[in-house]
């Protein structure tokens, strides 16, 4: 995964964030790897660090009801809660 | 007979009781000794409803009898009083109503046995279909996601359990989304409502989990959280599922089929999100590790590169020391070769003045001047003319 992956998966779910960087340190940990391959997993480590801590610090929770609309489809709507 | 006069007359030192210090003793008494309220089943009889809502009413047995009253709130509540006679179970706290001095049960709920009785069987036999189905399994249950981003909350949209899930969710976890699926959870309908709204939640992307909840409320109105059909769809629900209906003592049956059971919806709340600093603390020991372990692999490079030098430099002596090893050998070899070593066994070479060497008869012309060369240097020499 290049830098670039990494700053675009910023949209993928922390738990995805999280389980990717958790794989990162075990194989930096653990692997006897290439130089290179070191290097690249530090920097998208870095990364997805960076992105992570930005998604926790900004989040507001988004409540919304769900409804099923006439046609089946599903609306979803802003709720205050 | 000293003590039988202090009992016929109050003495100075005998402290002397009002009746209302009595009724409030005894008052207290009742509520020291039965702090909770108690179920007592009896026939309900003489029941008045008076204008201000409370209802007074006489509940006995062969032997007994204990005056009862439900005030305007719970009576409400309960609706319309059973016909007299009926046999009902009553929750209340015993107490005495202190101005009469009259013992009596403080009322909040009146159940006639009947439909209690008609209640416990059917939920019993729910109870035994789902069980022999398997939905209680402990095989079933499935673990509830670390990190729960996106979750479906089945509940009444006006009940306290949507704000009480909101709330601990925003503290804990706010980069999650909270998908509210609107459901009558008691009363006439919620059975129907609830059905639909869990079969809705199979219809959400990208769902992490389902919390089913209630806030707080009648033991009664659980009736919708043990109905058959809205277990069986709570347990065909695809993601992990909380089951939180309100009640810290009953439990209704969606609690049994639902993989995780919470007392209240907040508890609910707290088990389905991770809490924001623990990640944040999690975040800042992968960043240690992620550092550390460059650090490591940066370590073991240069190891690795410094290997290399010392192999390289070990393959170049040696290669040297063959080589010269090689020249010693060849030197060796050239020496052996080498006329001075034949000069020094005793041998000498004629040089011609030019310094050729002479080596044919015919070059030794008589009266002609040479050089003999020997092992140690030249003597001069001439051919016998």
């Amino acid at each position: 995964m290049t830098r670039k992956d990494a700053a675009n998966s910023a949209t993928a779910s922390v738990t995805e964030e999280l389980a990717r960087l958790e794989e990162i340190v075990r194989r930096l940990e653990a692997e006897d790897l290439e130089l290179d391959s070191a290097l690249a997993l530090f920097e998208e480590g870095v990364a997805r660090l960076r992105a992570a801590r930005e998604r926790l610090a900004a989040a507001e929770l988004k409540v919304q009801a769900v409804l099923e609309e006439a046609s089946g489809d599903l609306r979803y709507t802003k709720l205050d809660a | 007979m000293t003590l039988s006069l202090a009992f016929n007359v109050p003495s100075a030192t005998d402290q002397v009781w009002s009746v209302g210090q009595l009724n409030a003793s005894v008052k207290r008494l009742f509520e020291k000794h039965a702090p909770n309220p108690l179920w007592v089943r009896g026939e309900m009889v003489q029941c008045k409803v008076w204008s201000s809502g409370h209802w007074y009413f006489t509940l006995r047995d062969k032997r007994s009898q204990v005056r009862c009253c439900l005030f305007g709130l719970n009576a409400a509540r309960a609706g319309k009083p059973p016909a007299d006679g009926t046999e009902v179970y009553v929750l209340g706290r015993p107490g005495l109503y202190e101005d009469k001095g009259d013992f009596q049960l403080i009322v909040s709920r009146v159940l006639p046995t009947a439909s209690v009785g008609g209640q416990q069987q059917e939920l019993e036999r729910v109870k035994a279909a789902l069980q022999q189905d398997g939905l209680f399994d402990a095989a079933r249950k499935r673990p509830l996601p670390k990190y729960a981003s996106i979750i479906a909350l089945v509940t009444s949209r006006d009940g306290a359990a949507l704000h009480d899930v909101a709330t601990v969710t925003r503290k804990r976890w706010p980069c999650a989304q909270l998908l509210v699926i609107s459901a009558r959870v008691q009363g006439d309908g919620a059975v129907g409502e609830l059905v639909q709204a869990l079969r809705l939640v199979n219809r959400i992307p990208r769902l992490d989990l389902c919390i089913l909840g209630r806030g707080g409320g009648a033991r009664e109105d659980l009736a919708a959280f043990n109905s058959e059909a809205v277990c069986r769809t709570l347990a065909e629900v695809r993601v992990p599922t909380i089951s939180a209906v309100g009640h810290e003592v009953d439990i209704s049956l969606t609690d049994l089929v639902a993989d995780v059971r919470a007392a209240t919806p907040s508890a609910a709340a707290e088990l389905a999100v991770a809490d924001r600093q623990d990640v944040s603390r999690l975040l800042d020991d992968l960043s240690v590790r992620l550092a550390s372990g460059l650090g490591g692999r940066t370590r073991l490079g240069f190891e690795r590169l410094a290997r290399a030098e010392d192999r390289l430099q070990a393959a170049l002596q040696s290669a040297v020391r063959s080589q010269r090893s090689r020249a010693d050998r060849l030197a060796a070899q050239l020496d052996a070769l080498s006329p001075l070593r034949v000069l020094g066994r005793g041998y000498a070479v004629p040089l011609g003045t030019d310094g050729r060497v002479l080596k044919r008869r015919a070059e030794f012309t008589p009266g002609r001047s040479f050089q003999l060369q020997v092992v140690d240097g030249e003597v001069p020499a001439r051919v016998e003319p």
